[in-house]
């Protein structure tokens, strides 16, 4: 236990817990947009999954890791656009054709692994950036600014969602969308098109979260989120719709799954005991919240269609 | 007047064809697919038909995957009447196996009217204690079904994984080393065989019983009304004085209860007669807890209806092995087109409602005008008030 | 309202049917690298032409793994004219009932020999073969044929490849920090792991092996995390097992770590770092495995692959320039566990 609390270990594991938390992180910033305008989208890991392979493949033919981003991002809009369609115009029930979205992802991205790459082959993975000045803090620096570009872009989404959720006329309409659809349709806000947008946008973060896992991993293979992209809804509830919120519960989890790892490394959980050890994330994430025992509602419109009355 | 008539017919039409329409623009999708990866559509389907419906080897196989689908399925009615999301299927389905495993490991030596009875309700108990733990966590402690039921299903692979790489492994193989499974469980806890020389255990019995079961608590007792009740509007519930609390409780304890059930099944009704991991939930539970939740609600959130749609999802998935062998495409696609089926179905299902809806009003012009019926604002609205929320 | 359904209905399904176009586009350029088309068979009998022997494989994993279910698709393969084989195989049966349901249609389908490859499938087997006993079996890795007739087993001594790795790995980290990617702690996987382990200590018992195991086969995210928790331990030199290394590999690339794989030559995946493979030729087992059952014995051994056998063979990487005094000590350990005169102390 004594050799975890040494700086050079301690530094490591934070920093390896940021790394961890970026793909929540950025999936469940994303599905908080769409939930707070009204729709539970829960096909984010099949998106994940889609945008990941995207990413992946794109980055295996090009040797280029930004298209490679940009590439995931367009797969999870593309996706988005269909859970609108499906979700918002089509009105369909959500918790039912997200499941439907994620087996077609889980299915689809082993398919095209399968067919167009065959061999898990590795690709380059996320370069680290440094920041000037700041990364060159002694044990803060390695910790905070020295981690790759999807590390800072996740973390600054947080205050720039917040900002456009709290401060802006688009976000009091995704509020008002999310709260009273029929009051903000009298108001003129077209329901449809906040949803839409909020939808698209959500999705496109997934792929991005996708793509973010791969470029983090340079690998990709059947299942490759193991239910990350479920875990990332979750966080969603634990963070309470809110951008600050969802970055503590991404946070938590990513560093106690970090924490596990480097007790493990260490021999401090002993191998026999890994299996229990690997729980910890999940079990502390509930305990987290039955101890904070905050009681925020859900947005009064989460998962119900908006039909306008005549 | 002639208007009219021509969208009477297109509403008739529709209402008749969207699902079977819905269906067909997802086969032919995986069609293409077919196509593209160079094998022969006809060819494939066929097999996966013959696979799954078109031999009574084929129909038993369907039948038994069928099973853990429709006890998720049942399960997920009863939850979702109550307005509870329980997407912890797969995690109540490991701790219930691993509750009627754990049984017979400790005691080999009852008799098997005995032994089969305790092991089944030991994964009643374990799935229904693992549900109720989300059911309390939301009643009381308003944490999330999603949140807790999704990081509990984390929690049972990894317990899955400890007792059956440790505590309860099997160490009588020879060979060099272990592996991750008990041993032949007591042989006398096998489920008895329906049919004489087939795989066809009484495991599907139970589920059909535990869906009718579940079709008369939920309609025609106390309990189920109040189930139900509480799933259309817990304020009205709580100011009728129904315990609210408990009743949630009660709604995942149920749905766990019948997932766990399944577990126990899929234990003692294996080809392997031990509990197996590949340190995945779905090694275990082929996604039945998932699979269960579609089946429910293309059974409409009734127990009866979701006996056919799990025989049916249990057709795909049993025919999509067939398919695998016969044209040698890899599995996923399946997977893919059991997506792409869930999306265009459910994505029908409210054109296909309005466009009976006003078929309907039609008919009985006395209680409502048609254009009343066909911005149909109740229906909508309760029909919404089915998701969870 | 009802255009805008049907413009969404369209607009859904243009979407949903993008990926396929790339599908179709893309199709051939996977085709040469595998998939699950490896058998085929022969076109047509010609009158000479001896008879056709059917093997079907049922395997937890992708046909290309290149690990465990890899290794037995290559070995059919190679031995696919010689024995007039025709191929079949199910790969991805990772659910156990599933992999049930697939050996049983392959028994009811008349094939010679039913391959059941993954030591889960064990159970199965057992229950399965007595109901077609004129069929047989075989499955592994596992050292037990349940005393029936129509039943082989095939395990390999995966321990002494991996100490013959082990030694070389001893005479190549500068950091004496060696890291181990381990799934679960049972099976092939730990045997290997222990061989692995008792070969960096036989060499040099100042060597620091760290062993995590994942708690998984298939989660490449938890290896490559694993793997990175390593480099910041300062391991130079890291080794794993199961299909999910292929995440611990990338980041040794990354980072300019020596690894060593097993089961399936991995160099392709990283020729710059991959030191070597302990390679499973499965043909060495069923080559005697398949002339017996022409023969009309259907089963009761078990096949051992081995060093001394030829059926695991450690493959360096040629383009990895390795210090010829390590290798020589890995040749020597290769030796002395042929000849007998070196154990690697590894019991299950």
């Amino acid at each position: 236990m004594s050799n975890f609390f040494t700086a050079s270990v301690l530094v490591s594991t934070v920093a390896s817990g940021i790394v961890l938390a970026t793909p929540f992180l950025l999936a469940s910033l994303g599905e908080t947009m769409g939930q707070r305008s009204g729709v539970l989208n829960l096909g984010v890991e099949g998106i994940m999954l889609l945008g990941a392979f995207g990413a992946y493949y794109t980055a295996l033919h090009t040797h280029n890791l930004w298209l490679a981003m940009v590439v995931g991002t367009l797969v999870g809009a593309v996706l988005g656009l269909v859970t609108a369609v499906v979700s918002v115009t089509l009105k369909a029930e959500q918790g039912i054709s997200g499941i439907g979205v994620y087996l077609f992802g889980l299915g689809m991205s082993d398919l095209l692994f399968q067919k167009l790459v065959g061999t898990p082959t590795p690709v380059a993975t996320l370069p680290p950036v440094k920041i000037p000045l700041l990364a060159s803090i002694p044990a803060v620096g390695k910790m905070f600014f020295q981690a790759n570009l999807m590390v800072y872009l996740a973390f600054i989404l947080v205050p720039v969602l917040a900002f456009v959720l709290n401060r802006t006329t688009y976000g009091t309409n995704i509020r008002a969308v999310g709260e009273n659809p029929a009051a903000a349709d009298s108001l003129g806000v077209s329901v449809e098109r906040v949803r839409y947008s909020t939808v698209i946008l959500g999705s496109a973060l997934a792929g991005l979260a996708g793509a973010a896992l791969a470029g983090e991993l340079g690998i990709f293979q059947s299942n490759l989120t193991q239910g990350e992209g479920f875990i990332a809804v979750a966080l969603v509830y634990f963070g309470a719709w809110r951008p600050l919120g969802v970055m503590a519960g991404s946070l938590l989890y990513g560093m106690v799954a970090a924490i596990v790892l480097t007790w493990k490394t260490l021999g401090i959980i002993p191998p026999g005991a890994s299996d229990l050890a690997a729980m910890a994330p999940a079990v502390l994430t509930v305990i987290a919240l039955v101890v904070v025992a905050r009681r925020f509602r859900q947005p009064s419109a989460l998962a119900k269609p908006f039909v306008r009355e005549a | 007047m002639e208007r009219a008539s021509n969208r009477r017919w297109r509403d008739l039409l529709f209402s008749w064809f969207a699902l079977p329409l819905a269906a067909l623009a997802a086969l032919l999708i995986g069609a293409a697919m077919l196509a593209a990866l160079g094998a022969n559509p006809a060819t494939a389907y066929r097999a996966l038909l013959q696979g799954a419906f078109g031999s009574a080897d084929g129909l038993i196989q369907t039948t038994i995957k069928a099973v853990p689908i429709l006890l998720v399925g049942v399960g997920i009615c009863i939850a979702f009447r109550a307005n509870v999301l329980n997407i912890g299927g797969e995690g109540q389905i490991v701790m219930g196996g691993l509750a009627g495993t754990a049984v017979a490991l400790a005691l080999p030596g009852l008799p098997g009217p005995v032994l089969i009875p305790l092991v089944l309700l030991a994964g009643i108990a374990g799935g229904a204690a693992w549900g109720a733990i989300a059911g309390a966590l939301k009643a009381y402690y308003n944490v999330n079904e999603i949140l807790s039921t999704i990081m509990l299903n984390i929690v049972a692979v990894q317990i899955m994984n400890y007792l059956l790489s440790g505590p309860l492994v099997d160490r009588s193989f020879s060979g060099f080393s272990l592996i991750p499974q008990t041993r032949r469980l007591a042989v006398q806890a096998d489920l008895p065989v329906l049919v004489h020389g087939t795989q066809l255990h009484s495991g599907a019995l139970f589920a059909v019983l535990a869906a009718v079961a579940a079709y008369v608590l939920l309609w025609k007792t106390g309990l189920g009304f109040r189930l139900r009740a509480v799933g259309l509007s817990r304020e009205a519930s709580s100011y009728a004085g129904m315990p609210v609390k408990r009743t949630i409780v009660l709604a995942l304890t149920l749905s766990g209860a019948m997932a766990g059930l399944a577990g126990a099944i899929l234990v003692f009704g294996s080809a392997s007669h031990r509990m197996v991991t590949d340190g995945t939930a779905t090694g275990f539970t082929g996604s039945a807890g998932f699979n269960g939740i579609v089946a429910a609600l293309f059974g409409g959130l009734n127990p009866l209806w979701t006996i056919v749609s799990s025989f049916v999802f249990g057709g795909l998935l049993v025919g999509g092995n067939f398919m695998q062998i016969a044209v040698q495409v890899p599995t996923a696609l399946i997977v893919a087109l059991d997506g792409l089926l869930v999306v265009f179905v459910v994505a029908i299902e409210y054109p296909r409602q309005r466009a009976r809806r006003r078929l309907r009003a039609a008919a009985e012009p006395a209680h409502a005008g048609a254009e009343a019926a066909r911005a149909a604002p109740e229906p909508a609205r309760a029909r919404s008030e089915q998701v969870p929320t | 309202m009802r255009r805008n359904l049907l413009r969404g209905a369209s607009v859904a399904i243009v979407a949903l049917a993008l990926p396929f176009i790339a599908a179709a586009c893309g199709g051939n350029t996977g085709a040469s690298s595998g998939g699950t088309n490896a058998g085929g068979g022969p076109t047509g009998p010609s009158s000479a032409a001896p008879a056709v022997f059917k093997v079907a494989v049922v395997a937890p994993s992708a046909v290309n793994d290149l690990a465990f279910t890899q290794s037995m698709v290559d070995a059919l393969n190679s031995l696919k004219v010689s024995e007039h084989l025709q191929i079949s195989i199910s790969d991805n049966k990772f659910v156990v009932d599933d992999a049930a349901n697939a050996l049983r249609t392959y028994a009811s389908q008349g094939y010679n020999l039913v391959i059941a490859h993954g030591s889960q499938f064990g159970g199965t087997v057992q229950q399965l073969a007595p109901q077609y006993p004129n069929v047989s079996f075989a499955w592994g890795t596992a050292g037990d044929t349940f005393g029936l007739p129509n039943v082989y087993a095939y395990q390999a001594a995966s321990d002494q490849g991996g100490y013959v790795q082990g030694v070389v790995a001893a005479g190549l980290t500068k950091s004496k920090v060696i890291g181990v990617v381990g799934p679960i702690e049972v099976g092939d996987a730990k045997l290997y792991v222990d061989g692995f382990k008792a070969g960096v200590k036989a060499t040099n018992p100042a060597v620091n092996v760290k062993v995590t195991y994942t708690g998984s086969f298939s989660d490449v995210g938890l290896a490559s995390t694993t793997a990175k928790s390593f480099v910041a331990e300062k391991a130079d030199v890291m080794t794993g097992s199961a299909q999910m290394v292929v995440g611990a590999v990338g980041i040794c690339k990354t980072n300019n770590v020596a690894w060593f794989g097993t089961q399936a030559n991995q160099t392709s995946l990283a020729p710059s770092v991959v030191v070597s493979s302990q390679v499973y030729h499965w043909e060495v087992a069923l080559k005697p495995m398949i002339e017996a059952i022409k023969g009309g014995k259907l089963g009761g051994t078990t096949y051992t692959i081995d060093l001394a056998n030829g059926g695991e063979v450690v493959e360096y990487n040629s383009a990895y320039s390795l210090p010829a005094s390590v290798k020589a000590a890995g040749d020597t350990a290769t030796q002395g566990i042929k000849d007998g005169s070196v154990t690697t102390g590894v019991t299950g």
